[in-house]
């Protein structure tokens, strides 16, 4: 048998001489391997250098600074994780599929509705991890995209026009908006800031409204988000025992006064329950082709209700009438009546499909307003009572349950 | 090392004199003349080494039939497209299932080549380099005419850098094969016109086909690491088919492993995690991130696997 050896000098090498180079040469990949592990885990550390030293300021400051801010144009990318401690069975869009097409959301809405339909597709940023790209020029031009696994969703504001495409399904979805409408209405009835936050500017908006005289906010020295220096706010909710917030943090820019990153930390220990930053923020002015939509050839348009009209009877929507509330601050309890049954009343259902599945997911607890389902998350606690009401609010689920006995009482 | 080496050929230890010099069994191989001199000819050895092995590669009828198959890929999903479009219904009933860009195939053919890419990427594709990638070594040890090969003072690290160059040269062909396919199929049974990006943006044609050059280029790139994990499996063994099995079995393992939710920790260590990043390159803007990481991970694969490869190459005996 052949046997052909790898050259060497053998002459003039010692005994150990070639197990010796053959270690060196296998050196060679661990040492590739020692080095991308050492830069993976120490670049992170040194790029981290320090929070950035700005002029301290108070909390009154920044809050102004917020307030001042004259910021109309950004095109960022946004990151929101929200960790409630749902089922992930729900989140569906999270696991990307093995050849790439974007997973289907959990069918939120009526079987027959459009995938391209804004509160269907908003729906999945409750659980999980997304990726979010912002740009916005001024009051009229917004565009949010929601970024999947080789799809993504969009949902363009440019003037009048709403536009939402999802690219998955090639399906669009149109709107108008009221034309007279004013500052407020700029943002039309299906932009996701109305139901959901989807950047850290409308969830700092939202909460420093809410937080006016219930919490305390002061400042919490400096950060780095999104390679920018932000000052922090810490805002704690005071004369509430109940709530299931622990705190807020707020990331304000130093320079704009753009708030950079939102997070929310619930009472006990786990990471934020929401949390929404930037990881790349420029305020320069989109390219005006960022807000231009024209639908694909061959794509299914669903035209919109007409927003006018869907303000006139907004119960249509869910079957759930306009809140009343319980309690104040951060205690607060929003009640709905239903108009009809809820799927989740356990009424008999044949096979007792979506009863079980809910069922399957809370817990029964009674009280005086009878038996009802406890759905509990890290956040927000909810309560289907028999006779269809529900009981909803960051509070935790011992004061839920009493508020639902005092209200029924 | 290199000064060892080129005199590295003639290390025949016992008789093998009564034997006749078997010939390749591919008969591609074309004895390659002796070097006239050792600096000054270096150069054209490389290329003429390269120039052999590429020869074997493309003129193997395994490596066609893998070819051909690839090339059937777009034809079979345009022609099912077609199918199922012909009354005007959409793909799937416009679930958003399958791969990515299905959807938009039967507005604009150019779709098809994007779909293709991203229906073959998991499999196909890496099967097929698995198969030219592990037989690079192991395929002529078991044949053996791998002694014969180091006869020749070519150096063991020049032949197998020849060898991987001409893996990544078939890797290049395979997808380009796939893209040519799919263009030829989708611009002959589908409208073609300007194209919309992900995001909703439109524009035009040639732009359109410009990325589709660029992700191309992306798929063919997301397959070095995996061409390099091939190769050193390739040099571990001396059974061809032993080698194919492994690389192709370890490919399969590792796109299982990265679709277990519970194992996310460890995906973005493994080589096909950010495979699908290329169609970040149909977004406007185009994220970069994941393509970024892609290269990264895949010239990490690259260096790891290849300089092991070299290692166990340079250093073991060739017994076949």
């Amino acid at each position: 048998m052949a046997l052909i050896q790898p050259a060497q000098p053998e002459a003039h090498e010692p005994g150990g001489g070639r197990r010796g180079r053959k270690a060196v040469r296998y050196a060679v990949p661990v040492a590739v391997v020692g080095v991308t592990a050492a830069t993976i885990g120490l670049v992170p550390a040194l790029a981290d250098s320090g929070d950035p030293s700005l002029p301290s300021l108070t909390a009154e400051q920044i809050i102004t600074k917020i307030a001042a801010s004259d910021t109309q144009t950004v095109d960022g990318t946004v990151k929101i994780s929200t960790d409630l401690g749902l089922p992930s069975v729900l989140s569906g869009g999270s696991g990307s599929s093995l050849f790439g097409g974007a997973v289907a959301p959990p069918s939120t809405g009526s079987r027959d509705g459009s995938r391209a339909d804004p509160q269907r597709q908003f729906t999945q940023l409750l659980i999980g991890s997304h990726t979010l790209h912002v740009a916005v020029d001024g009051q009229d031009r917004q565009k949010v995209s929601i970024i999947e696994s080789a799809a993504e969703y969009s949902l363009i504001h440019n003037g009048s026009q709403v536009w939402a495409y999802d690219s998955a399904s090639n399906e669009a979805y149109h709107a108008t908006a009221p034309a007279e409408a004013g500052e407020d209405r700029a943002h039309p009835r299906q932009a996701p800031s109305d139901a959901f936050p989807a950047t850290p500017q409308a969830a700092a908006q939202q909460v420093l409204k809410a937080a006016q005289g219930t919490a305390t906010i002061t400042p919490d020295g400096t950060a780095r988000v999104a390679g920018r220096s932000a000052y922090e706010l810490l805002i704690r909710p005071q004369h509430a025992s109940a709530t299931t917030v622990d705190s807020i943090r707020i990331a304000v820019d130093s320079k704009t006064g753009v708030p950079l990153k939102f997070s929310l930390q619930p009472k006990g220990k786990g990471k934020a329950a929401i949390d929404i930053g930037y990881t790349k923020v420029s305020f320069d002015k989109p390219s005006a082709s960022t807000f231009s939509f024209t639908p694909p050839k061959g794509a299914k348009v669903t035209e919109g209700r007409d927003t006018a009209r869907e303000q006139k009877s907004p119960e249509g929507m869910s079957g759930l009438g306009e809140p009343t509330f319980i309690g104040s601050g951060w205690d607060t309890v929003a009640v709905f009546k239903a108009k009809g049954a809820l799927p989740a009343a356990p009424e008999k259902n044949a096979k007792g499909g979506a009863a079980s599945l809910l069922g399957g997911f809370g817990k029964q607890v009674s009280g005086s307003f009878g038996t009802g389902t406890l759905f509990h998350t890290r956040l927000v606690n909810v309560l289907l009572t028999q006779d269809g009401t529900v009981y909803a609010g960051a509070v935790d689920q011992s004061a839920l349950t009493a508020a639902a006995s005092g209200a029924a009482r | 090392m290199s000064r060892a080496e080129t005199t590295a050929g003639p290390g025949l230890q016992d008789g093998e004199q009564g034997q006749p010099l078997v010939g390749r069994q591919d008969s591609g191989r074309e004895r390659l003349p002796a070097p006239p001199a050792p600096r000054a000819g270096r150069a054209v050895w490389t290329l003429g080494l390269f120039g052999s092995e590429l020869l074997i590669v493309f003129r193997r009828v395994r490596t066609l039939a893998l070819l051909a198959v690839l090339a059937g890929v777009p034809l079979l999903v345009g022609i099912a497209v077609r199918i199922e479009t012909r009354d005007g219904s959409s793909v799937g009933g416009g679930d958003g299932g399958g791969p990515a860009f299905l959807e938009q195939i039967s507005n604009n053919g150019l779709f098809l080549a994007f779909a293709s890419l991203a229906a073959t990427l998991p499999f196909f594709l890496p099967m097929a380099i698995g198969v030219v990638a592990g037989d690079a070594v192991a395929g002529e040890a078991s044949t053996g005419t791998l002694r014969y090969l180091l006869v020749a003072p070519a150096g063991r690290t020049r032949l197998l850098l020849a060898k991987y160059a001409s893996v990544l040269t078939f890797c290049v062909a395979a997808t380009l094969v796939v893209v040519l396919s799919a263009v030829v199929v989708g611009f002959s049974l589908f409208p073609v016109g300007d194209v919309t990006l992900l995001s909703g943006n439109t524009v035009s044609l040639s732009d359109g086909i410009l990325r589709g050059l660029l992700i191309a280029l992306l798929v063919a790139s997301s397959l070095i690491g995996l061409a390099a994990l091939g190769l050193f499996i390739s040099t571990l063994t001396d059974s061809g088919i032993g080698a194919m099995a492994a690389t192709v079995g370890l490919l399969i393992t590792i796109q299982i492993v990265n679709n277990i939710p519970q194992l996310h920790a460890l995906q973005p260590y493994l080589f096909p995690h950010y495979w699908l990043s290329f169609a970040d390159v149909m977004r406007a803007p185009v994220i970069w991130d994941g393509i970024v990481k892609n290269l990264a991970l895949q010239a990490l694969y690259a260096a790891v696997f290849g300089s092991a490869a070299w290692a166990r190459f340079t250093t073991r005996d060739i017994t076949s």
